[in-house]
C-alpha cells in the first residue's frame, strides 16, 4: 500500500510537468491549429540557458526569470522569422519546419553544451516531507504548474490581450475586422508557449537530469496528455498531463516494468482515444456540409 | 476533432496523375549504368537510397493520397526487414522436407503479405482517428517498436537486442558482378516494378478514389466509393512498399537490431515524403536522395552539429519549395 501510495505521488509529480508541457501544445495548437514537434527541444534549450546563468552566479530565481522572458523572446522570434513566411503553404510544409527546428536544437544544445549529463539544482531543497512520499521538489513543481495553469486561465478569462488571442485563434477574419492585429496574436502564442515550456523544462531538469535528449520522451508525454485531454482545451491538457503520469508510474510499476512503460501508457491512450476521439474534455467539431 | 482538422495537403492539381513512362525509363538506365561507374561504398549508399524511395512511396500512398497522417511507417520497415532476416537465418524446416537455405529474393513477398496483412488491420483503428490523433496513435507505434523488438517475447526469433546478421546474397550463377553491384541493380529492379505499379495504381480509378476520400469524404462517399475500404486499403498497400523497403534496407545493410528502427526513422521518412512532393510517385525518389544523403552531406560540412546543418537544409527547402521537389518540378514544366 505504502509503494503504491509512493508511486501514485510521483505519478502525479511526472505528470505535473507532462501538464505544463501539454498546456504549451495546446496553447500553439489553440492559436495557430499546429502542433509543434520542437517544443521538447526548445524548453531543452531554455534550461540549458537558466544552468548557464546559475553557472555564472545568477539566484535561482533571478535566473528563473530571465530564463522565461529569453524563451518567451525566442518564441516570438521564430514564429515571425520562420513561420510567418509559410503562412498558406501545406499544413505538412510547416511539420516539416517543426522537424527541421527539432534537429536544429537538438544538435545546438549538443554542440554548445555537450551530450554529458549535467544535474540541474532544485530551488526547494531535499527536506524529507510528509513521511518521505513525496520530494520537496516534487511538490514544488506541482504547485508551480497549477501557478501557471491559473496564470494561463485568467490570461484568457479575464485580460483584454487574451480574449484578442482567443477571438484571433477562433475567428481570424472576423478578428482582423474588429482591429486585432492577428499575426503578432500568434505570435504571442508562440512566444507564451515556449515560456510555459522553458519552465516545464526548469523543473524536469532536475528529475530526470539535463541532457540534450531530455525531452524527447517528456514531449511524447505531454502530446498524448494533450490529446487525452482533448487537444482543444488547456484544462483538458493538464488534466490529461496528469493522467499520463499516473498511468505511466503504476503501470511501469506493477504491470509491464519499466521497460515497456512507456509503450504500455499509449496503448491505454489509443485506446481511450478509439472510445472517446474528441479526448476527455475537447469539443468534438462538427462540420457543415 | 474531424478529418477536417489537418488537411493533409492543399492538392495539387496534377495529383491523380503519374509520372510519364519515357523519362522514367531514360532515369532507370541512367540509375542502373551508375552500378558499373559507382564504388562498392556508394554502390551500398545508392541501394539505400532506392530502398528509402520505396518506403517513401509507400508512406505517400496512406500520407499523400489517401490524408493518413502516419508518423509510424519505420515500424513496418523495421517488420519488412525482420521477416528477410529471421527467414534468411533460420532453415525452413518442413517435417515432410529437408532444411531449406531460404534464399534473399523469397523473403520480398513474404514480408510483403506479413506487413500487408498488418497495415490493413491498423488501418481499421485508424478510420476512427483522424488527423493529429492517427498521428499520435502511429507515432506511438513508432516509439513502440524498439521496445517490442527488443522485449524478450519475440526473442526466440529477434535474437533480441543483439539482432540478427545475414550474409550479402551472391550474384546467379556467373554474372561477372560483385555482390554490391548485383545487390544494387536488384533493389533497383524491385523498385522499377513497384514504382510502375504504384503509378498505374494511384493515377486511375483508385488513385482519384483516395485523392477524393481525402479531399472531400462526404462527396466521394456520394459518388459510391467505399471510404472504409479506400482507406484500409491505402494503409495495406502503403505497409507493403514500406515493408518490402526494410526487406531490401536489411539485405544490404546485412543487419538487423532494435536500435536500427529508432523513431528518427519514421521522422525521416515522413522528411523524406514532405521534401520529395506529397502526393506525387516521382518525388519519392527525391524524398529517398535527402533522406539518405543530406545527412552525409552535413556531416561533411559540420562535425560539430550535423543535425543543425541537416534542420538547416530541411527548413531551406520547406520554403524554397513547399510542394516538395516534385512539386516545384511539376510548376516549373507547367510555366515553361
Amino acid at each position: 500500500m505504502d509503494a503504491l501510495l509512493h508511486q501514485l505521488l510521483s505519478g502525479i509529480a511526472s505528470g505535473g510537468i507532462y501538464a505544463a508541457v501539454a498546456l504549451a501544445l495546446v496553447m500553439i495548437y489553440q492559436a495557430t491549429h499546429h502542433v509543434n514537434f520542437a517544443q521538447g527541444e526548445m524548453a531543452t534549450l531554455s534550461t540549458y540557458l537558466a544552468l548557464t546563468l546559475i553557472q555564472v552566479g545568477a539566484p535561482y530565481w533571478v535566473a528563473f526569470v530571465v530564463t522565461v522572458v529569453l524563451s518567451f523572446g525566442i518564441g516570438v522570434v521564430i514564429e515571425r522569422v520562420l513561420l510567418r513566411p509559410m503562412h498558406g503553404a501545406p499544413v505538412l510544409a510547416s511539420v516539416g519546419i517543426f522537424i527541421g527546428l527539432l534537429l536544429i536544437f537538438n544538435a545546438l544544445t549538443g554542440a554548445i553544451w555537450g551530450y554529458l549529463t549535467q544535474q540541474f539544482p532544485s530551488p526547494f531543497g531535499d527536506a524529507h516531507i510528509l513521511g518521505g512520499y513525496v520530494s520537496p521538489h516534487e511538490l514544488g513543481a506541482t504547485a508551480i504548474t497549477l501557478v501557471v495553469l491559473l496564470l494561463v486561465w485568467a490570461f484568457f478569462r479575464f485580460t483584454k490581450l487574451g480574449l484578442a488571442m482567443r477571438a484571433a485563434a477562433y475567428n481570424p477574419v472576423s478578428s482582423r475586422l474588429v482591429g486585432i492585429d492577428v499575426g503578432w496574436m500568434l505570435a504571442l502564442g508562440w512566444g507564451l508557449a515556449a515560456a510555459i515550456g522553458a519552465i516545464a523544462g526548469m523543473m524536469i531538469a532536475p528529475v530526470v537530469f539535463l541532457d540534450p535528449n531530455m525531452m524527447g520522451g517528456i514531449l511524447l508525454y505531454a502530446f498524448a496528455g494533450a490529446l487525452l485531454g482533448g487537444i482543444t482545451s488547456p484544462l483538458g491538457a493538464v488534466i490529461g498531463g496528469f493522467l499520463v503520469g499516473i498511468i505511466e508510474n503504476i503501470g511501469g510499476a506493477y504491470i509491464v516494468g519499466t521497460e515497456l512503460k512507456l509503450t504500455l501508457a499509449l496503448i491505454i491512450i489509443v485506446a481511450i482515444l478509439i472510445i472517446r476521439p474528441s479526448g476527455l474534455l475537447g469539443r468534438t467539431i462538427v462540420s457543415r456540409v | 476533432m474531424g478529418q477536417a482538422t489537418l488537411p493533409a495537403v492543399a492538392a495539387p492539381r496534377a495529383a491523380a496523375r503519374g509520372f510519364a513512362l519515357l523519362p522514367a525509363l531514360v532515369i532507370l538506365v541512367a540509375a542502373a549504368a551508375l552500378t558499373f561507374v559507382c564504388s562498392n561504398y556508394w554502390l551500398f549508399q545508392l541501394t539505400l537510397v532506392v530502398a528509402f524511395a520505396i518506403a517513401v512511396l509507400g508512406l505517400n500512398i496512406v500520407t499523400g493520397y489517401s490524408g493518413q497522417i502516419s508518423l509510424g511507417h519505420g515500424a513496418f520497415y523495421a517488420i519488412g526487414a525482420y521477416v528477410t532476416a529471421i527467414l534468411m537465418s533460420n532453415p525452413l524446416t518442413l517435417p515432410w522436407l529437408d532444411p531449406i537455405e531460404v534464399p534473399y529474393w523469397a523473403t520480398l513477398p513474404v514480408s510483403a503479405v506479413v506487413c500487408g496483412c498488418l497495415g490493413f488491420l491498423l488501418g481499421f483503428p485508424a478510420l476512427r482517428l483522424g488527423g493529429l490523433y492517427l498521428a499520435l496513435t502511429t507515432f506511438a507505434l513508432a516509439v513502440a517498436t524498439p521496445q517490442l523488438l527488443k522485449s524478450d517475447l519475440l526473442g526466440d526469433w529477434t535474437g533480441g537486442v543483439q539482432g540478427l546478421t545475414i550474409l550479402k546474397p551472391d550474384p546467379p550463377g556467373g554474372l561477372p558482378l560483385s555482390a554490391d553491384q548485383w545487390l544494387y541493380l536488384f533493389t533497383l529492379a524491385v523498385a522499377a516494378v513497384l514504382f510502375v505499379a504504384a503509378r498505374n495504381l494511384l493515377r486511375g480509378r483508385i488513385g482519384r478514389a483516395l485523392v477524393a476520400v481525402r479531399d472531400h469524404p462526404l462527396a466521394a462517399e456520394a459518388m459510391g466509393v467505399d471510404i472504409a475500404l479506400m482507406k484500409t486499403g491505402a494503409f495495406a498497400v502503403s505497409a507493403i512498399y514500406t515493408g518490402v523497403a526494410g526487406s531490401l534496407g536489411a539485405i544490404a545493410i546485412q543487419f538487423v537490431a532494435p536500435d536500427s528502427f529508432p523513431v528518427l526513422l519514421s521522422i525521416e521518412l515522413f522528411v523524406g515524403l514532405v521534401v520529395g512532393g506529397v502526393a506525387t510517385v516521382e518525388g519519392a525518389i527525391f524524398g529517398g536522395v535527402f533522406v539518405v544523403l543530406i545527412p552525409q552531406i552535413a556531416e561533411k560540412i559540420s562535425k560539430a552539429a550535423p543535425g543543425a546543418i541537416y534542420g538547416g537544409i530541411l527548413i531551406a527547402v520547406m520554403y524554397l519549395m513547399p510542394f516538395g521537389i516534385a512539386g516545384a518540378l511539376r510548376r516549373l514544366r507547367r510555366r515553361a
